[in-house]
């Protein structure tokens, strides 16, 4: 089956001689939910601009559906929709006509372009905010008005460039299932955030970039099973004065009642509980530092350092 | 992909735009030409008496609709597309399938349907001053098509170099208006000295007020052939440089 993204070599050199992508290779299947994560300035918003044809590239291959960028332009377009980073659209027109003009820029008629409008703003709780100007909409109403405007065309393959920035975790909640709705109706998403739990309850691939290179990509689950190294906090019932020593493991004393402790992935728990109730500590609660996405994220960001 | 209806899209998106702002598009073009008739055609045009034979605000009239015509064509599309690039919605038309010529096209006809009505508008504050008497009606309608559309890409060439608002203004204000007072809206070059009437020649508005105005009173300083001519290449000149300039993606990608 034709795959719905191949990247082969993708670089991109601006004018002011800064190299925001050294060589990109990137597969997505179809159907799939993927994550492109990356700190900032890694080059997640030029691959996507590059994709979507709003950035030039300085050379490589960009493949949607099996149609290239550059040779089927307007057929590889037509399967692409795009929710970027910032608001793009013009603040004053009507919020209804934003979502109608852009499926008219598709080629659909009005008619068409109209009910597949009132759908979408329905789906997103827009339909009573469809006369006023977009001005007037809230921060996450516009992050879901330019969701409706990427999907009225229904493509086949949606980038979401940090959809949940900035919007309440109940909005966002509702924009998970909404993606996810998406997703399991055939249409294979892309998406990139800075929450990582998010990218690891959605996605079941991720792909992480780095200073313009890919430094990994893969199943969610055999990336996390890389991890040979997990931090947990531990909460204590007696204060410490110092830093416990627990055997090899690296123990840091956080506050006087929480510890954090850096431990292998193959070394059983057990032992380290065994080494506290040695030394009389009593744990209260545990959990993970970070999420075990983060965890392997900061890993790979900072080992390309 | 239905390219006539992505360039009804945009046609009808541009046009809806200025009728909104119609207070800011539409009446102030009224309320200039209205005083320009005032002043230079009820207050001074006695004193200078008749100019190529016709009455003074016979003469001005046609320039005066020819000058409302260039602003708002230009304006328009200038305005319309530099905003588009400040609040980025232009990608909304980038990522489309729609090709480049559309997007050129569309803002083109948005403008000339800017300019055309306001032509009409000046046209009808002109009927409160002056008779209305069309002699070459299919000369008339061809030079303010062509006009609007040449000024409208020329619109959209400065706004696709533009970087900030002030760089909309320029143009219009140093260049279009001078050319425009220039251009034989209120004089004929007859009057003029040797000099200063070949400097005027290279006045390409010359040739569009004098088209406009041998459409309309049937007199001219030009020839009507020369004219479109001159209209006519230059429209060619800047549709190819400005298809040229977006298909590189200058101002508009990075």
């Amino acid at each position: 089956m034709t795959r719905a993204l191949t990247i082969r070599n993708l670089r991109k050199t601006y004018a002011n001689g800064f190299e925001a992508l050294k060589g990109i290779d990137l597969e997505v299947e179809q159907g799939a939910f993927v994550a492109l994560l990356g700190p900032n300035g890694a080059g997640k918003s030029t691959t996507i601009g590059i994709i979507n044809s709003l950035v030039n590239k300085t050379s490589g291959r960009v493949e949607v559906f099996g149609m290239d960028i550059d040779r089927q332009r307007a057929q590889a377009k037509s399967c692409l929709g795009l929710v970027p980073q910032e608001f793009n659209f013009n603040i004053f027109e009507p919020v209804e006509e934003i979502v109608i003009n852009q499926a008219g820029y598709y080629g659909i008629p009005r008619r068409e372009a109209v009910a597949r409008a009132a759908v979408a703003l329905k789906r997103l709780g827009l339909w009573e905010k469809r006369r006023g100007a977009a001005r007037e909409l809230s921060g996450g109403m516009k992050r879901r008005l330019m969701i409706a405007r990427a999907l009225v065309h229904q493509p086949r393959l949606l980038i979401l460039d940090e959809p949940t920035a900035g919007v309440d975790i109940e909005i966002r909640r509702s924009m998970w299932e909404f993606m996810t709705e998406v997703n399991r109706s055939g249409t294979t998403i892309i998406l990139t955030t800075h929450y990582l739990e998010e990218a690891e309850s959605l996605c079941e691939r991720v792909a992480i970039i780095n200073k313009g290179r890919i430094v990994e990509q893969g199943l969610v689950s055999e990336l996390i099973g890389k991890l040979d190294m997990e931090t947990f906090i531990f909460n204590v019932r007696d204060p410490l004065t110092e830093a416990p020593v627990l055997g090899n493991h690296v123990v840091r004393l956080l506050d006087s009642r929480t510890l954090e402790v850096e431990i292998s992935r193959q070394r059983p728990l057990n032992e380290l509980f065994e080494r506290m109730t040695a030394l009389g500590i009593q744990v209260l609660s545990m959990r993970n530092k970070a999420n075990r996405l983060e965890e392997l994220f900061l890993h790979l960001v900072n080992d390309s350092r | 992909m239905n390219s006539r209806v992505a360039l009804t899209t945009i046609v009808l998106r541009e046009v809806l735009r200025f009728l909104r702002i119609w207070l800011q598009t539409l009446l102030p073009p009224v309320v200039v030409t209205s005083l320009y008739f005032i002043i230079f055609g009820n207050l001074i045009g006695p004193r200078i008496g008749s100019m190529a034979g016709y009455g003074y605000n016979e003469f001005i009239m046609p320039g005066l609709v020819m000058m409302a015509v260039i602003t708002n064509s230009y304006s328009n599309v200038v305005s319309s597309f530099y905003s588009a690039k400040f609040h980025r919605s232009i990608e909304e038309m980038l990522v489309s399938p729609m090709p480049n010529y559309i997007i050129l096209l569309g803002y083109t006809l948005g403008g000339v349907a800017r300019g055309l009505m306001v032509g009409l508008l000046v046209m009808g504050v002109a009927l409160f001053f002056t008779e209305l008497r069309v002699e070459h009606p299919w000369v008339t309608v061809s030079i303010v098509l062509l006009t609007a559309a040449l000024f409208s890409i020329g619109g959209f060439i400065n706004a696709i170099f533009a970087r900030s608002f002030d760089d909309i203004s320029i143009v219009p204000t140093f260049v279009l208006t001078p050319l425009t007072y220039l251009g034989g809206v209120f004089y004929s070059i007859d009057m003029l000295s040797p000099l200063w009437r070949q400097l005027s020649l290279a006045n390409p508005i010359l040739y569009m007020v004098n088209g406009f105005r041998y459409g309309i009173l049937g007199t001219a300083d030009i020839g009507i052939g020369t004219a479109i001519g001159l209209i006519m290449a230059l429209l060619v000149l800047l549709f190819l440089l400005a298809l040229w300039l977006l298909e590189k993606g200058t101002g508009i990608r990075s």
